[in-house]
């Protein structure tokens, strides 16, 4: 099993015909056949995009997701639209009652996501991101930027805050030979859709996830709300084997460390209480960002 | 983007809010007129800097006794005597760090009355995705003490952003800010007006500290910290108008011209690496090993040869950059545009220092090759671990 996405997954693109769009389209299509189905532009509507790979392969572009979803009846829908614009594009797949939504996009307005974040709430969709990497179910299915290759089909659970911090992790479980089920990029904003809690608690029912390893960094409190809903839930008799890792010990307070939401402000939000609350609920912290494999075998081996 | 105090005001003024009148000056010579065209008696002249803490801070140039940053004056002439003492001199405060910064415009504003003193902030809390208030009746100091000391003192509360600030929202305010008669109807007024300036020009912090209720009864914004969320500045020209470059570092001007995510830190080992996660990682790894990173850089996802051109050469211009730390894991960033950026770097401003390169991910062997081909004085390394060892190693031998 895997979470969120699969084999059967039928993803429509909104920004499919940029460079990013297109790039990172042809990525999927070649990475095990991941169902990429139409594309979304509002002034080329009826038009088709083809993929520049040996493939070749077209996909409808229909001008708006309510009519892509309608004709090909997709479950997913990615975005790679510019931050201006990036709002109003969730807006629209959670208007058309897109199941899950995957924004790639960084730099968009905290503003604009709060606007998203009050329509989510009232709605069908589940948001992943904004500023994220997407997310991975290994052979499977593929949304968004990650590197396919580093990828190995196992049994390990990825979440993170930050993009190439878990392309560290898949590589190094990948390398301690124990592959993972899915890779989740929970974005690095700080008004986002996708929250740790949210991907913990399918980690935790998902049969074949047997581990789980979590990347936090400075900034917020979503840290110390997941290390407290694993005690929770640990008392109830959930509770499977985790290693994680927090980047920003040496941040200075005040200062923005290239994700919007990566700041330490009013003395809150810091490494250290992130660190002491995950260890608290049973999760071994890495103080190394390269022993993250390794950190977990330990656990594993108990 | 932080604004002066000054800028925060008028900008806060434009919506309503009730400022104190005040004019900037920029020299000494405009001070007695600056002054004269306020009402007086009394007046405050105020250091403009982009950190918090002025009153109590310290001029570096002048005696351990001198007044502060921001000082009371009684007369005409003591507005010119302090303007004259203040510009120019450096102002070391709680927030400035030990260097602190030169103050190079004073705001000379009316002085008022003060019965009270409170604090408002707006914010967006994130664990809601709402903008949210923070109000304390205990004004005029430092929050973070009082949060710190008597949390209960402090009230939160989050607007639907749907609706915006309601009645019960403002009168709930205007209770936890036991505020009546005429500072109550003010704050009914006030409180939906903080909150359209904060929405509608796209802050990530609007901060009064104090907001003041007067001796005649109504509420002053004494003091105003205003930023602005750097991805909506776009659409803000006005506000982008306001910034002022002389209170940034030189280093991270030049990266923002090429939209580089680079922190100036105190270190001595440079870093470019790409994402903000990896990058911060790396900041850690190298202090794990008993060093201190020089900066933080983040060359984004879809940097080019030129852009790494660039970020490396920012890197080598910190005098204080002993060895440099090149960590890459390339996903949409290959491996291969990284060493060409580099290699036309040193090329450009030659290599001082000692240069571990750490790649990983897309197009990696031909990133290597790059390198190995050129000729570069370069340390390779084989993952994050052995990199940061190495650039250590070689710093601190």
């Amino acid at each position: 099993m895997s979470i969120l996405v699969n084999k059967d997954t039928k993803i429509i693109v909104q920004g499919l015909t940029g460079k990013t769009g297109t790039f990172h389209t042809e990525q999927a299509l070649e990475y095990y056949g991941t169902k990429m189905v139409a594309g979304v532009h509002p002034k080329k509507g009826g038009e088709s995009w083809s993929s520049g790979l040996e493939s070749a392969a077209e996909l409808p572009i229909f001008a708006t997701v309510g009519e892509a979803k309608e004709a090909t009846g997709a479950d997913a829908s990615v975005i790679y639209v510019p931050p201006a614009g990036a709002g109003a594009a969730i807006i629209e797949a959670i208007d058309a009652e897109v199941p899950f939504i995957v924004c790639i996009t960084e730099g968009i307005p905290v503003a604009d996501m709060v606007k998203v974040k009050a329509k989510l709430e009232k709605s069908k969709s589940r948001l992943l991101g904004p500023n994220c990497p997407g997310i991975l179910t290994p052979e499977e299915c593929k949304i968004g930027i990650m590197p396919g290759s580093i990828f190995k089909k196992g049994s390990v659970g990825v979440v993170s805050r930050s993009g190439t911090l878990t392309y560290e992790a898949v590589f190094q479980t990948s390398n301690a030979g124990l592959g993972q089920t899915t890779a989740v990029g929970i974005g690095g904003d700080p008004v986002k859709g996708t929250e740790f809690i949210d991907v913990l608690e399918m980690f935790l029912a998902d049969d074949e996830t047997q581990s789980i390893i979590m990347i936090g960094e400075i900034g917020g409190s979503a840290e110390e709300e997941a290390a407290q809903f694993l005690k929770d839930e640990a008392k109830k008799g959930r509770k499977k084997p985790m290693a994680g890792f927090i980047a920003g010990r040496t941040a200075p307070p005040g200062r923005t460390m290239g994700h919007a939401g990566a700041v330490i402000s009013g003395g809150k939000g810091g490494a250290e209480d992130k660190i002491a609350a995950m260890e608290e609920a049973g999760i071994k912290v890495s103080p190394s960002p390269a022993k993250l494999g390794e950190t977990l075998l330990e656990v594993l081996k108990g | 983007m932080n604004i002066h105090e000054y800028q925060a005001k008028a900008v806060l003024k434009e919506f309503g809010a009730p400022v104190a009148e005040g004019v900037a000056i920029f020299s000494a010579d405009e001070a007695e007129a600056a002054a004269k065209s306020l009402p007086g008696p009394l007046w405050v002249v105020k250091s403009q800097i982009h950190a918090g803490g002025r009153g109590k801070g310290k001029f570096k140039e002048l005696g351990p006794d001198a007044k502060g940053g921001v000082r009371l004056a009684f007369s005409l002439d003591e507005v010119k005597s302090h303007a004259a003492e203040m510009l120019g001199n450096t102002l070391v405060t709680a927030q400035t760090g030990d260097g602190g910064k030169v103050v190079n415009r004073l705001y000379i504003e009316d002085g008022a009355d003060i019965e009270r003193e409170l604090y408002l902030s707006i914010l967006v809390d994130r664990t809601v995705g709402r903008p949210a208030f923070v109000v304390s009746t205990e004004g005029g100091m430092d929050i973070e003490a009082v949060a710190h000391d008597t949390p209960e003192k402090i009230i939160n509360l989050a607007i639907d952003p749907n609706t915006g600030v309601t009645e019960a929202d403002a009168a709930k305010l205007c209770d936890a800010l036991d505020l009546s008669g005429a500072a109550r109807e003010d704050g009914m007024k006030l409180f939906p007006i903080l909150y359209t300036a904060f929405v509608e020009k796209d802050m990530a912090l609007l901060e009064v500290n104090p907001l003041i209720v007067m001796k005649d009864g109504h509420l002053r914004v004494l003091d105003a910290k205003v930023s602005f969320d750097g991805n909506a500045l776009f659409r803000h020209d006005d506000i982008m108008a306001l910034r002022d470059e002389t209170e940034e570092d030189a280093k991270e001007i030049e990266a923002s011209k090429y939209d580089l995510a680079y922190v100036a830190l105190d270190g001595d080992i440079g870093c470019m690496v790409n994402g903000a996660g990896l990058a911060m990682a790396t900041m850690d790894i190298i202090k794990l090993y008993g060093a201190e990173p020089a900066n933080f850089l983040d060359v984004g996802g879809g940097a080019t040869k030129e852009k790494v051109t660039a970020a490396f050469k920012i890197i080598t211009s910190d005098p204080n950059v002993k060895g440099i730390l090149v960590n890459i894991f390339g996903g949409i960033m290959r491996c291969d545009i990284i060493a060409e950026g580099v290699l036309a770097a040193v090329t450009e401003v030659g290599l001082q220092v000692p240069l571990v390169v750490r790649l990983e991910g897309t197009n990696v062997e031909l990133g290597k090759k790059i390198i190995s081909d050129s000729g570069m004085n370069v340390i390779a390394a084989d993952d994050l671990d052995d990199a940061a060892q190495k650039i250590v190693k070689a710093v601190k031998g």
